[in-house]
């Protein structure tokens, strides 16, 4: 089980960050240090697109909430793509719904950028 | 809170994983077979892998060098018994993070949300399992 992570510049001060695989207690260090690095950078708006995760655990979760903290120290967002049925339940269950931004599309996630 | 079912356990499924992060996924596959094999719906094979992998995070946080997974396979349901080995805690603590749950941290908020019930058992020495309960569909 592993999960892979892309970056990619998107319009303006935006990256995109592609997720593949499972987020669990082994995996999210490594989606943790991609997201430090690019705030490190300096890229405050992201968008992190869920399509192809299959399982997110409360780590996973954790690192998406600092990832946001962090962020919107500086003025930034964190976007979500995801239109998988469980993985979304889990942003309801945890009320997270309310905090994230959660795309059905790429475009609608960038657009909605701050 | 509902007590787990008391009902006598038909299959018995035991699994013992090296208390360390990388193991957490095999524990994810083995009860995700058995719920398979009971006939739970895909949806809640989902919650009940995530519950344990949550509960497991939960136990490997406590330390020690193992964490002990049993899936009783009952008729109404199946009961997971999530055994750690590390630092005993205090059961009022234990008890307390059951009940406010809300307040407690967000892995035993998502087990106590996907699961029917979920419940400390204090064993002899400090620890306490954590045993949760899936019921199986009318």
């Amino acid at each position: 089980m592993d999960i892979k992570v892309n970056v990619r510049e998107a319009r303006g001060d935006s990256s995109v960050v592609d997720l593949a695989g499972e987020i669990d207690v082994y995996t999210s260090p490594k989606l943790k240090d991609a997201i430090s690095n690019l705030i490190d950078r300096g890229v405050y708006n992201l968008v992190i697109n869920l399509e192809k995760v299959r399982y997110i655990d409360s780590t996973g979760l954790g690192v998406l909430i600092g990832g946001l903290k962090r962020v919107r120290e500086h003025g930034g967002s964190v976007n979500l793509v995801c239109t998988n049925p469980q993985i979304k339940k889990i942003f309801d269950i945890t009320g997270l719904v309310m905090i994230f931004g959660i795309f059905d599309s790429e475009d609608a996630a960038l657009r909605a950028l701050v | 809170m509902n007590a787990p079912s008391r009902n006598t356990a038909v299959d018995v499924v035991e699994l013992r994983i090296p208390a360390k992060a990388e193991w957490v996924s095999i524990a994810r596959l083995a009860v995700s077979a058995v719920a398979s094999r009971m006939q739970f719906s895909i949806e809640e094979i989902e919650d009940v892998k995530l519950a344990v992998a949550e509960a497991l995070v939960h136990a490997i946080g406590r330390g020690g060098d193992r964490a002990d997974l049993v899936c009783e396979s009952l008729p109404d349901g199946l009961r997971i018994r999530v055994q750690n080995f590390g630092s005993p805690v205090p059961e009022a603590v234990n008890m307390a993070i059951v009940d406010e749950a809300a307040a407690g941290p967000l892995g035993v908020f998502l087990i106590r949300a996907l699961m029917d019930s979920v419940d400390y058992d204090p064993r002899p020495g400090g620890n306490a399992d954590l045993v949760m309960f899936k019921r199986l569909p009318a």
